[in-house]
């Protein structure tokens, strides 16, 4: 087999890799959207504030220190514990049910009725809220987030290839790992909004306030439980990419690579959101395993954008979007 | 007189029970503007009670203030004999009363099944976990639920459209849709806000035929707006008519097409 096609599949296979990554911050995006109608601009920092909680809770980090070191001339920074990694989860999943609840009684039961846009621009307040937040609580230095999630070259694959080609692709463990999470995710999440009582009373709410009520919804507790959702799934996000990349500010920027995931799946397809992210992954490493050469590289920076902006002029509503259909 | 806890046959033979509901001094003001002005009635159960008036006269704020969409400034409710505290409309749902809206409010995005399901969301009692894995009681549930639900499609005849998303549906069909999702929730009252609204002769006339049926297979009680007089006096048993949010009518259909204060609001007043 030549050259060029082995290292091809190895790039397809990493960039799919990649995309399952896309895809899960795409996802907390679409579950917002397809349940309150809210374009959720916040979901990036909200992956970065769970990951900066995380590792505060397993460092024994006191949050607020350096507020608090400011105020009273003190000198604390950490508790002098260390909390395991599994139930740091669970305290960062209940900070993250708090903000549901914050978020839910300070901001969106003011803004019940209101245009979309506006509730998309309190949505741009929270991000830059949480963000400040997130500093003032955990400070802004880069982190490193270790909860036992295996990492490095994945030596099965490795050999078992080199044994085919006499080539051994490079896969990391951790990616592996976050496909498999993710596809536990997404199937968590089907199950949850097809077959329970509370997933369908979420799409009621979804789809009309009014009779949402009539049928004994309660608008409030669904909006907590959507927004718990997404910080759970924030918290997913914030795990995966907090333990490849470090926990630092940049995180909050991978909500910029969903953008184009969404316009390529439609913004109310939880399976949109994963094929979407895997054609971006996919798309750009093979654009620029095969282009880049050509064009000087860096193509990872523009692709996926150029593909959504295309995406936007011939089908706007994505590949798996609703169809709008205005009846005149 | 009757009393409270009085009930009797109506001459087709239907049975009309105690007082399910009664609404005492309700007043309910929009800052300066008094929409509802001390009206006091009651519904039976098992009674088509009617509550009619022109334009503006109140009926939907009434309406609101029964399914708990409005709160009343003064006044009381009583539901099965106990004083209503200040409700959240889903509570008022979960309490037993259902209701469908003058401008329809369905799941447009969902099908004609699925609309009437979420009618039974608050008879699932299997919580969460039972109905992700389909154990316990959840498969049970669900079975029953969809039981009753395909009683209400094949009574109210929409069967052929059961997998239709509700938004491709004519308005006459949506209305019907609306009236299946309340029933399914099994209430105790049934509100419908001008159900007979924007429709043609013939469809009205379905529609008060499932009005008719719906009271009688299933002995629900309901309260309805109209603006139609004929099909009003034809449907109910009994007609509260309101005009500039004050009760100026209350009795059998017969009784209210005498009221002289009735005549004068529906016709007007010759001013000498």
């Amino acid at each position: 087999m030549p050259d060029q096609l082995i290292f091809g599949m190895e790039v397809f296979l990493n960039g799919l890799m990649a995309g399952v990554l896309y895809a899960l911050v795409a996802l907390g995006f679409v579950l917002i959207y397809k349940a309150s109608g809210i374009f959720n601009y916040a979901q990036g920092v909200m992956a970065l504030f769970s990951a900066l909680t995380l590792v505060g809770i397993m460092e024994g980090q006191i949050p607020f220190a350096h507020l608090i070191n400011a105020i009273f001339g003190t000198e604390l920074h950490h508790f002098g514990w260390h909390v395991p990694g599994i139930l740091a989860i669970v305290l960062t999943m209940a900070v993250m049910v708090l903000l549901a609840i914050c978020v839910q009684k300070f901001v969106f039961r003011h803004l019940v009725g209101q245009e979309p846009i506006i509730l998309f621009m309190a949505t741009i307040g929270l991000a830059y809220f949480l963000e400040g937040v997130g500093d003032l609580m955990w400070g802004s230095e880069i982190k490193k987030l270790d909860v036992g999630l295996p990492q490095g070259i994945n030596l099965a694959i490795d050999e078992t290839t080199f044994g085919w080609f006499g080539y051994g692709f490079f896969i990391d463990n951790l990616d592996i790992v976050a496909t498999i999470i993710a596809a536990l995710l997404v199937a968590v999440l089907v199950i949850f909004a097809q077959y329970t009582k509370q997933g369908r009373a979420m799409r009621a709410v979804a789809d009309d306030h009014q009779a949402a009520l009539s049928v004994g919804v309660s608008l409030n507790f669904i909006w907590v439980m959507v927004w718990s959702v997404a910080g759970f799934v924030a918290l997913v996000a914030g795990i995966m990419w907090g333990t490849k990349s470090g926990v630092q500010f940049s995180l909050s920027l991978i909500a910029l690579k969903a953008l184009p995931v969404l316009m390529l799946g439609g913004f109310t397809s939880i399976p949109g959101a994963i094929v979407g992210g895997l054609i971006i992954g996919v798309g750009e490493k093979l654009f620029e395993f095969a282009i880049g050469p050509l064009v000087g590289g860096a193509t990872e920076n523009w692709f996926a954008y150029v593909l959504a902006l295309i995406f936007l002029v011939f089908r706007p509503q994505g590949l798996f979007g609703e169809k709008i259909i205005e009846r005149v | 007189m009757l009393d409270a806890s009085d009930s009797y046959v109506t001459e087709d033979g239907r049975t009309i029970g105690a007082v399910v509901m009664e609404m005492k001094n309700i007043t309910l003001r929009f800052g300066g503007v008094v929409a509802i002005k001390d009206i006091s009635f009651d519904i039976r159960e098992g009674e088509i009670r009617a509550i009619i008036g022109p334009n503006g006269a109140g009926k939907s704020s009434m309406l609101n203030v029964i399914s708990g969409f409005y709160n009343p400034q003064e006044g009381q409710v009583f539901y099965k004999g106990k004083q209503r505290p200040q409700m959240r409309p889903y509570q008022v749902a979960r309490q037993g009363i259902a209701r469908t809206f003058q401008n329809i409010a369905l799941f447009e995005g969902m099908t004609v099944l699925d609309n009437i399901m979420t009618g039974r969301l608050h008879h699932t009692k299997a919580n969460i976990w039972q109905q992700a894995f389909w154990k316990g009681k959840a498969e049970a549930e669900e079975v029953a639920n969809r039981e009753v639900v395909e009683k209400i499609i094949d009574f109210l005849e929409i069967q052929s459209i059961r997998k239709t998303p509700v938004g491709r549906l004519p308005y006459g069909l949506k209305k019907r849709v609306e009236l299946a999702r309340a029933l399914a929730a099994e209430p105790s009252i049934l509100l419908l806000d001008e159900p007979m609204a924007g429709m043609n002769v013939e469809e009205k006339e379905d529609m008060s035929r499932f009005i008719l049926d719906v009271n009688d297979e299933f002995g629900t009680t309901i309260a309805l707006i109209e603006h139609d007089m004929g099909v009003v006096m034809d449907l109910s048993d009994r007609v509260v008519v309101m005009d500039y949010g004050q009760k100026i009518g209350d009795g059998t259909p017969d009784e209210v097409r005498n009221n002289q204060a009735v005549i004068d609001a529906y016709l007007g007043v010759a001013h000498d």
